[in-house]
């Protein structure tokens, strides 16, 4: 193992350790890794409460009407009365198990996370260009939660009216029957509007200004790139998520009626504006995993990345084209078909960049030494059940598919093909990655092992067959399907998907246990245990505040695997100098080409 | 739950037993019977079609790109006697016939969903003699109003076999979703504009359907069914619903009316009777429904009178908010409606 080296030029560091007082460096800290780490926790247990969200609906849908087990008395009369679920309540729980998924735990979890931890370790600075704004990121984003939590307690309950909240019935208490709950659904997502804008902000401008030297853009690693783009993305789709649902607040509590027909108001206005927000929010929770996946999957494969720079174009790419697809999520709307057709065109051109990576991804494994260490697993199963995702995909975007498959349960399977198969396995490959550089410390990687094979099976236990029960009839969204005689063929299959769901969660909780013992007792954590040759690997484990010693230099591209010039070791970091390496002829274009001299970053 | 245990063990496993469910998926499997999986509708066959063909596209797919993972995966795993991995940053050629092969199987869908679309999405030619039903929905329950016939009923529309029909769908409060899967839709219906549907039924016989989008407390409960009948049924059907009611006879059902007449009136009509309001649905020929409560009660007496006693325990949050009736009053109710045949 060569020494990392990193007395390359640099300013030196004056303020690295100088000591804070407990609340400044764990509860308002500024610094990046500390943000990046309560984002985490806070997300991980938001995560948990969506899960425990959907135990309860699974409930529901497996014996309806029957009192829920265990925890049935524990809920007010006017949620479960003796434990039998009210369908109002039912309706809250569908409404908030997708809200807290979708904006509290998943979207925080890519981005509140790995975007604060790593953009700043791995472009080589010592934190985030703002970093007060930045704080300012993690406590809106947690006030956010907090008053998204407080709707289970007001009168009436929690928000009622979908995730997507669709108009009028959002905007109008009378037709759900839930009114401060619902005001405080459009109150929460404003903040959390802020809380994103401000890190988006945040992420661009450090990604643009504070790069190392020799970090050129095609020298980031694509974990960097991909965050760059969401963040892109969630600075311009997020402010139009914010407009739309201060609109909504101003029909539910001034009198306004932008949405409300009664008053001149347009229904479908607000589908325009949620789903416009709505579909590069898709992309918002899959590029950041596409990022992730990337990473393990080259250092898992030992090899550079297949297609460095198709890679990044292919995210922007899909980045682009997310913005023009939003009328696919309405389709049933009465749309003209040339519109309709228009929307259909650009949606399965997107499929074209998404298969370019994937295939990438395989070009990577191949002929690769793949080392089936957890986040690795995790990497390779986000591939495999993203594929799937994007199949059933085509058939939405294939308009009079969709005529028969919208809100049926075979969109909810395909939800979570990509954002569960999707997004949440690169979550956990993310995890099991980078919790070393994050804690010091080491999670088990044979308990990481059991974790990634129970939750591979269960999940597709609980989700492959809902594409059946979606194909057979069932709606989304109804609280009691048993008194459709139709559906009641698809019983027992419902019954199975909710004991996988249950599989499922319990398996979570095996994660929780490994990270909570391998943040307190686990084995410590060299500083590169993976031989990786991103920068955040060549700072000691846990990263000190400021980061870095001397500033490093840059010499390479991130994925310098198993370099022919390279002989003793498989890896190539990124701030090693060149005298190390001869400089060969013929280097293939693509990741980051070997120059003697390191170039200039912006 | 054998079945169930057995399709367990097909599911625990890797990509073959992905591909089995699949399978399985494709054919409908098992007797579901309002499944798209059996059209009866010109509509719904177009939509059945296209489904099979992209269906063996993507399992095409499917096959290949899981099939290439695995086989890397065990392949190239890191074993101890291998030598280095290989380096090489891409392959021109290969990406570029990576781009191609998707864009082109795209393109092979592209065509006969395009062409689908123009034809589900637009009036057929011969529209101007379609039948007509506007549908109207409403917080849960459905109206339907043939314009050209006169006749106004709920929840069951009734539609000649072989006959094009236009339905025109609006809301009176949210958004609804009409949909009848083996003839058609699904459609989403607004407040203040109109969508359209065009089919054909193309056999005899009662289909069931509901409301897709989700529309408040009680959208599970928002049923409805369509009875295709030959012409012949279908014409007996209209002449019977245009007439008005009769007036009843029998004294028991008479206290019915009167009833009727002062808690009823305010939300139903009953034609023939000073009762016209249209807040819930028409009520001049109930009896002659196969159902009530929007498809989610037989039409039986008995259910007629859990419905009287207590409306919002059979479908909690509805409009129907009266003062508790007594037993006696449920009873003359429930015999005045049976005349409404």
């Amino acid at each position: 193992m060569a020494t990392v080296t990193t007395e390359a030029a640099g300013t030196p560091v004056t303020d690295v350790e100088h000591e804070q007082s407990f609340l400044r460096k764990y509860v308002f800290s500024t610094d990046h890794k500390v943000i990046g780490v309560q984002f985490l926790i806070t997300s991980l247990l938001f995560l948990l409460f969506g899960g425990l969200l959907a135990l309860l609906i699974r409930w529901q849908i497996a014996a309806p009407g029957e009192p829920i087990p265990l925890i049935g008395g524990l809920f007010p009369e006017a949620m479960a009365p003796s434990g039998i679920m009210l369908p109002e309540f039912y309706n809250s729980l569908v409404t908030m198990h997708g809200t807290f998924m979708v904006f509290f735990a998943i979207m925080p979890l890519l981005v509140g996370v790995f975007a604060n931890f790593l953009i700043p370790l791995q472009i080589g600075a010592r934190d985030m260009a703002f970093p007060r704004l930045n704080m300012a990121s993690f406590w809106l984003a947690f006030a956010a939660g907090l008053i998204m939590l407080a709707g289970f307690l007001v009168e009436g309950g929690a928000a009622g009216a979908g995730w997507t909240s669709y108009a009028p019935l959002s905007a109008n208490p009378e037709y759900t029957g839930v009114s401060l709950g619902q005001q405080l659904w459009c109150v929460s997502l404003v903040v959390l509007g802020l809380s994103s804008i401000a890190g988006s902000v945040n992420y661009i401008t450090t990604v643009i200004n504070n790069r190392a030297e020799g970090m050129t853009w095609f020298r980031l690693p694509l974990s960097v790139w991909s965050l760059f783009i969401t963040a892109i993305l969630a600075l311009l789709a997020l402010p139009i998520l914010s407009g739309a649902v201060i609109m909504l607040l101003f029909d539910q509590t001034l009198g306004t009626q932008f949405f409300l027909q009664s008053g001149g108001g347009q229904p479908l206005l607000w589908q325009h504006l949620f789903w416009f927000f709505g579909h590069p929010e898709v992309y918002i929770l899959i590029l950041p995993a596409m990022g992730i996946a990337s990473e393990v999957i080259a250092n898992g494969s030992r090899k550079p990345i297949f297609g460095y720079k198709s890679m990044v174009f292919a995210m922007v790419a899909i980045s682009f084209l997310g913005f023009i697809v939003w009328g696919h999520h309405m389709f049933q709307s009465g749309m003209n078909p040339t519109l309709g057709t228009s929307f259909m065109i650009s949606t399965l051109v997107i499929a074209v960049p998404s298969a370019i990576k994937t295939f990438n991804w395989m070009g990577t494994m191949w002929r690769g030494n793949i080392q089936l260490r957890t986040s690795n697993l995790f990497g390779i199963g986000f591939v495999m059940l993203f594929v799937i995702g994007g199949l059933s995909g085509i058939y939405m975007a294939s308009t009079p598919v969709d005529v028969y498959i919208h809100d049926t349960y075979y969109i909810v399977a395909h939800i979570h093909y990509v954002l569960f198969g999707g997004s949440l396995f690169a979550i956990f490959a993310g995890i099991y990655y980078w919790f070393p550089k994050m804690f010091g410390r080491m999670m088990s990687e044979t308990v990481g092992k059991i974790h990634f094979a129970l939750t591979f099976v269960f999940f597709n236990l609980a989700f492959l067959p809902m594409h059946e029960v979606g194909l057979g009839g069932m709606m989304r969204r109804i609280y009691d399907a048993s008194n459709y005689q139709y559906l009641q063929d698809m019983q027992g299959l419902n019954e199975f998907i909710s004991w996988s769901a249950l599989g499922l969660f319990l398996v979570g909780l095996i994660f929780a246990g490994n990270f909570i013992y391998g943040m307190l007792w686990g084995e410590e954590a060299e500083a590169n245990p993976w031989n990786a040759n991103t920068l955040e690997w060549q700072t000691p484990s846990p990263a000190k505040h400021g980061n870095w010693v001397t500033l490093p230099t840059v010499y390479h591209g991130a994925y310098e695997y198993s370099h022919p010039e390279v002989s003793d070791k498989d890896w190539l970091a990124q701030n090693e100098r060149p005298e190390v390496v001869t400089p060969y002829e013929g280097e293939p274009e693509g990741a980051g080409s070997t120059d003697v001299a390191p170039a200039g970053a912006g | 739950m054998a079945r169930i245990d057995q399709r367990a063990l097909k599911r625990v496993g890797l990509g073959g037993a992905l591909l089995v469910v699949l399978a399985l998926t494709l054919t409908g499997c098992g007797p579901e019977p309002q499944s798209a999986m059996l059209p009866a509708s010109d509509f719904a066959q177009a939509l059945q079609d296209l489904f099979s063909n992209i269906f063996w596209w993507a399992v095409g797919v499917f096959v290949v790109v899981e099939g290439a993972l695995i086989y890397a995966l065990v392949k190239f795993r890191d074993r101890p006697e291998n030598e280095e991995a290989a380096q090489f940053h891409g392959h021109t050629l290969l990406e570029i016939a990576w781009t191609l092969a998707p864009a082109l199987i795209l393109v092979a869908i592209f065509i006969p969903t395009a062409q689908l679309i123009f034809q589900v999405d637009q009036p057929p030619e011969n529209a101007d003699e379609a039948v007509q039903v506007q549908v109207v929905g409403n917080q849960w329950w459905w109206r339907f109003n043939y314009p050209e016939l006169g006749i106004t009923t709920a929840n069951e529309m009734h539609l000649p076999v072989d006959r094009q029909v236009e339905l025109e769908l609006t809301s009176n409060d949210v958004i609804h979703s009409y949909w009848v899967p083996r003839l058609g839709g699904k459609r989403d219906v607004f407040p203040g504009r109109n969508t359209y549907l065009w089919f054909t039924p193309d056999s005899t016989g009662t289909y069931v359907g509901a409301c897709a989008e989700y529309c408040g407390t009680s959208h599970a409960l928002m049923k409805t069914r369509v009875v295709v009948q030959d012409s012949a049924d279908f014409q007996q059907w209209v002449e019977r619903q245009k007439q008005p009611a009769e007036a009843p006879t029998d004294s028991l059902a008479q206290a019915g009316r009167d009833v009727f007449m002062r808690v009823c009136i305010a939300c139903h009509t009953v034609e023939g009777t000073p009762a016209q309001s249209e807040i819930g649905p028409a009520l001049t020929h109930v009896d002659s429904r196969q159902t009530i409560a929007a498809g989610i009660l037989e039409n039986t007496p008995e259910n007629m009178a859990r419905w009287l006693r207590n409306p919002q325990q059979v479908k909690p949050g509805n409009k129907m908010q009266i003062p508790q009736l007594s037993e006696d009053q449920i009873e003359a109710l429930v015999a005045y409606m049976e005349t409404l045949d």
